[in-house]
């Protein structure tokens, strides 16, 4: 038997155990966003402990602007919401109306990078001016690589749906709840991100 | 049962009584040379007895059950069926709960008596100079100090070697000079990576971080002279960071200060 | 004995895996890559083993004679790095739980087949790069735990590799930490209730919940830790104003859970063979769950027992040290029953067995210098000295190790087919049993009297322990010799083994032997009672 002939062998097996067991992929991907959550856990602690035992050099800049960060914490809030409503529309077999509030939380999360962006280039601060420069950006940046990516899988998941009986279906629902299960869990993080980072 | 009983108990009190000869005649430690060492000597043993005894129960325990339970030749089949039992668990539960308690209060003691819940005195003359934050050693005091006895030494520690500043003689040595029976207090700051401060015969030991300025107190009390090691990873030679320190009587002491002091300069 | 065997267990050839090719290929048969795990693992366990040789080559006499000063930090760094996270936490993890996990869910493989050959194929490459980085412009040279700012300051691409590697090797861990967890929580054979898996999937499950729960933060530690080095921020170097022992805190909160994500599956595996030679059932059963759930959570609230002279608060000391010592209870329970397990037995000394009882032994006295660490005062004198050195290599060789090897004599027969010699086998034990200990037990003496971990210079007074350390050393070396002869003349022409040689009762060997490619003919058998030894015995051949 080849390689290839025993591989195929055990996903013929496999299939066949994925019908005997509830579907245990939402369950992976709970672990895994535990798993990321304690990497943010950790950048967490760190600024925290930062904070409170090495005091900044004298003339350093503390405060930050909170017009940006409170518009991109409700855009991410409101694209939860539509995003909740593209799953809704989908299990109604409505791909089309699906679709298009796929893209709209597309965009919103296109938007909040941008106004991320922006936010980068106008701080009084670069990267290696201080010890808060530094892990303002490293926790900012990591999670807007989440976002980036989280973006881009909303896109593949909206092209996925255009069609009727493609592979993303009201039968199908597991990409789309797989995605919006991580856009969720990003929100939450920029949740805590805004409240220790912006308003502490 | 009962010859099983007096057996066990016979076994028992070998055990202890071998753990305690071993424990009070078998010394692993150097030199006992200032006042934290007989106090971690004391800790030693008892921990050193009480390893002694678990160790040496269980390793009895599995090799007689090798022997007394092993297949013979002319034997089939499985044994006892038996698949716990409640209060043999309780029990050995309970005990090393009792025991690490123990040992844990008992090293709070040591530890205390060593002077490392000690709050640092805040008093200290090198700490009014400046107002940056000084982490703490162990901060070992007698109780019948006399302050302006303090021997106050600026550590610096840097990729190879330790320097020692006397402050008040206004010069720096690579040795470390102190005289007997009295309390110095060093404070230790690093130029570049991590290194440690110890003394093996002091059993004291503090690693010097950059960005840290860190006190550490003892007090030596045998005339001798022992090696100072560099106990962190600090870089290639970091096994060649290594200095003396030598404890000397008072006039000793003096004599040597008073070759190497150097006039005050006033800037 | 309420064990319900498929009777349909035929010989159908056809269905047998064939070809040694598969174990270089991306298969997703969960028990190619236990395979591919162990291999792999052993040849870097040989690499680390020969560092080790060069090391105690170098600590014959206290002259830095034999490499040059940079080199042996190297040879140390890598030592380190590839023994924990190239060896043991690959085999006792990955392989083990990957051949056996399945089996004892009853299920045909794992929950993801395609992340779980992603999760193994992580592991050759970024090895190999570790390895390599020795010839750019010599490897990382900071030790195992990276400290900066020696870390930062050291040859930088060095510790990039390492850093990148290491990176690899945490996220392959993690992808296998998800994948045991989904098998053994949702994969489990409809019938079979939690209470009745093999201990082994407990101290998977636990094992893998310190994974997924810890090893995120090292990743987020290294990813900090390398804008240090090249993009020039000081998170961790107090020239810029950061924090050097903020890396050690996130470090050990990792890295101290990584010693019982090392000694965990360990536990679990002697669990299983325990029973299986001694033919009794395991002793507590409840309890030795418990016990290692209760390992798990305080492995995650004692790290800082690693930082005691890093000018810690002292309230944190007293904290740290009390958790930590009760780590002695719960590990205690384990093996308080595992003895209970051999009292009145019938049992087979065999290397299986020989290797496990040794486990014990060393383990204990590991542990128990570990107590001793876990006082502050105490570890005060002897933090980075011989000592430590001395502590731990007495619980990842004499423990893990040790039923490392102990589970390789176990399931050889069900993996070959072919049963391992005895007699070389009981060499083997003998010879590294001494070895073992020749090597290590004096090493506790060098570091109460003085001698410094990492260094390649040491006080000449110490010449004469650290030869017969060395000669330990070379012991253990020699003792690879038995077992690598062994492993290769019993795969040819072993003695055939059948099915179950061993009469066990735990689900593997329910099925033939090597097993077919979708584990069981017919449907899994349903163990309600994988230790139900000395019951009814009428029942059993
Ligand atoms: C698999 C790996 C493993 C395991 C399981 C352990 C287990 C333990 N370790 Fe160890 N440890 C390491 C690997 C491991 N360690 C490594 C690699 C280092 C060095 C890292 C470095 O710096 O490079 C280290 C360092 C280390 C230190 C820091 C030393 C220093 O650098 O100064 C300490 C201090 O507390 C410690 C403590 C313990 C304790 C208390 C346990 C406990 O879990 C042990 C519990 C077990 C028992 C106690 C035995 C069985 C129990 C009984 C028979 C019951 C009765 C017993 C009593 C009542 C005491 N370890
Ligand atoms: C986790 C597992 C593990 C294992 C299994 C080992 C195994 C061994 N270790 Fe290791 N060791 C560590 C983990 C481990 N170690 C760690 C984490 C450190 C700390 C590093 C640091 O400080 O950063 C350390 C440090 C360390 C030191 C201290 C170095 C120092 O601080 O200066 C020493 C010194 O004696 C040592 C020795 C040994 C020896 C002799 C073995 C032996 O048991 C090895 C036996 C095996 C063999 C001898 C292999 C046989 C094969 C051959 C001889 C080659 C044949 C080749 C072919 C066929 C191709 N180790
Ligand atoms: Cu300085 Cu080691
Ligand atoms: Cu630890």
């Amino acid at each position: 038997m080849t390689t290839l002939d025993s591989s195929k062998e055990i996903q013929k097996n496999n299939s066949e155990v994925n019908e005997t067991h509830e579907d245990f992929r939402m369950f992976g991907l709970i672990t895994f966003l535990i798993a990321d959550g304690m990497t943010f856990a950790g950048f967490f602690a760190a600024y925290l402990t930062y904070k409170a035992v090495n005091p900044l050099p004298d003339g350093a800049i503390y405060e930050l602007e909170l017009p940006i960060p409170t518009l991109n914490t409700i855009l991410l809030l409101v694209s939860s919401a539509t995003f909740h409503k593209a799953g809704k529309a989908l299990l109604k077999d409505k791909n089309s109306e699906s679709q298009k509030w796929l893209f709209f939380t597309a965009f919103l999360g296109i938007i909040f990078l941008i106004c991320q962006l922006f936010e980068y280039f106008h701080l009084p601060f670069g990267l290696t001016d201080n010890l808060f420069a530094s892990t303002f950006y490293a926790l900012t940046g990591f999670h807007g690589l989440h976002v980036t990516l989280g973006t881009l899988m909303i896109l593949i998941i909206a092209w996925q749906s255009r069609i009727k009986g493609g592979r993303l279906t009201s039968q199908n629902m597991f990409p789309l709840e797989a995605v919006e299960l991580y856009w969720h869990f990003v929100d939450g993080i920029w949740v805590i991100l805004f409240i220790i980072l912006y308003l502490l | 049962m009962l010859n099983k009983t007096i057996y066990l108990i016979l076994i028992i009190s070998l055990v202890f009584a071998i753990s305690f000869w071993i424990g009070f005649n078998v010394n692993l430690l150097p030199t006992e040379a200032s006042i934290n060492a007989p106090i971690y000597d004391e800790l030693f043993k008892i921990l050193f007895i009480i390893g002694l005894i678990i160790f040496i129960g269980m390793t009895i325990a599995v090799i007689y059950s090798l022997f007394r339970f092993r297949k013979r030749n002319d034997q089939i089949g499985d044994g006892i069926a038996l698949e716990g039992n409640l209060s043999l668990e309780i029990v050995w539960t309970i005990i090393p709960s009792i025991i690490v308690l123990l040992i844990g209060l008992y090293s709070y003691n040591i530890y205390d008596r060593m002077g490392g819940m000690k709050e640092l005195n805040h008093n200290h003359e090198m700490m009014s100079s400046n107002s940056e934050k000084i982490w703490a050693g162990i901060s070992q005091t007698s109780d019948n100090e006399i302050a302006i006895n303090n021997l106050s030494i600026e550590v610096s520690a840097m990729q190879f070697a330790f320097l020692f500043n006397y402050p008040k003689g206004n010069f720096i040595s690579g040795e470390l000079h102190v005289p007997v029976d009295q309390k110095v207090s060093m404070k230790m700051e690093s130029k570049d990576v991590i290194h440690a401060f110890w003394v093996p015969e002091f059993r004291i030991k503090q690693d010097i971080i950059p960005g840290q300025p860190t006190i550490l107190n003892f007090t030596p009390t045998k005339v001798g002279k022992y090696p100072i090691i560099c106990a962190e990873l600090c870089g290639p030679y970091h096994g060649g960071m290594r200095a003396s320190i030598i404890v000397e009587e008072e006039s000793d002491y003096n004599e040597w200060f008073n070759k190497n002091k150097k006039p005050e300069v006033n800037l | 004995m309420t064990i319900s065997i498929d009777p349909q267990k035929t010989n159908n050839e056809s269905l047998q895996p064939k070809g040694w090719l598969r174990y270089f290929s991306f298969s997703l048969d969960h028990k190619v890559i236990g395979i591919q795990y162990l291999v792999c693992g052993f040849l870097f366990y040989l690499i680390g083993g020969s560092l080790a040789s060069a090391i105690r080559i170098e600590l014959a006499s206290p002259m830095s004679d034999f490499m040059p000063r940079d080199v042996y930090n190297q040879v140390l760094t890598l030592h380190g790095t590839i023994m924990i996270f190239l060896w043991i936490v690959p085999v006792v993890n990955g392989a083990f739980g990957n051949y056996l996990i399945p089996f004892y869910v009853g299920a045909r493989d794992m929950a993801f087949p395609r992340l779980n050959a992603v999760a193994f194929w992580l592991i050759p490459p970024s090895g190999l790069m570790l390895v390599a980085s020795y010839f750019v412009e010599g490897a990382a040279q900071a030790g195992w735990t990276a400290y900066p700012p020696l870390s930062i300051t050291t040859p930088q691409s060095g510790q990039i590799i390492w850093i990148l590697s290491v990176l690899l090797l945490g996220g392959s861990s993690i992808f296998g930490g998800i994948n045991f967890i989904a098998t053994i929580i949702k994969l489990r054979r409809p019938g079979l209730k939690l209470m009745q898996l093999p201990m082994y999937c407990w101290a998977m499950l636990g094992t893998s919940l310190l994974v997924v729960l810890s090893t995120p933060v090292l990743a987020g530690t290294l990813i900090l830790l390398s804008f240090d080095i090249i993009a020039n921020t000081g998170f961790f170097n107090p020239v810029l104003g950061g924090n050097v022992v903020v890396y050690q805190h996130l470090f050990w909160f990792y890295s101290h859970p990584a010693v019982y994500i090392m000694v965990l599956p360990a536990f679990g595996l002697v669990s299983e063979i325990l029973p299986v030679h001694a033919r009794k059932p395991l002793f507590g059963y409840t309890t030795m769950v418990f016990s290692i759930m209760g390992i798990v959570v305080l492995g995650l609230v004692v790290w800082a027992h690693h930082m005691f002279t890093s000018g810690t608060p002292p309230w944190m000391r007293l904290f740290f040290t009390i958790a930590t010592a009760f780590i002695a209870v719960p590990t205690g329970i384990k093996f308080f029953n595992w003895v209970a397990t051999l009292w009145g037995g019938k049992i087979s000394i065999n290397s299986a067995m020989l290797f496990s009882c040794g486990f014990i032994i060393n383990f204990v006295f590991g542990g128990i210098t570990g107590v001793a660490l876990a006082q502050v005062p105490f570890d005060i004198h002897v933090h980075d000295t011989y000592f430590v050195v001395a502590h731990f290599h007495y619980i990842v060789y004499g423990g893990t190790v040790f039923i490392i090897f102990s589970s390789i004599y176990h399931w050889f027969p069900k993996v070959t087919g072919k049963m391992l010699n005895e007699k070389l086998g009981i060499l083997h034990f003998i010879i590294t049993f001494i070895g073992f200990n020749l090597c290590f037990a004096p090493q506790h003496w060098l570091g109460l009297n003085g001698m410094p971990r990492r260094v390649a210079e040491y006080d000449p007074q110490f010449q004469f322990v650290n030869q017969i350390s060395s000669l330990g050393a070379l012991l253990m070396a020699i003792s690879t010799i038995p077992f690598l002869i062994n492993v290769f003349l019993s795969v040819r022409n072993g003695k055939n083994a059948g099915d179950n040689p061993w009469n066990a009762l735990t689900p593997e060997w329910l099925t033939s032997s090597p097993p077919p490619v979708e584990n069981w003919e017919g449907e899994a058998p349903l163990v309600e009672e994988p230790y139900g030894y000395g019951k009814e015995i009428s029942e059993r051949k």
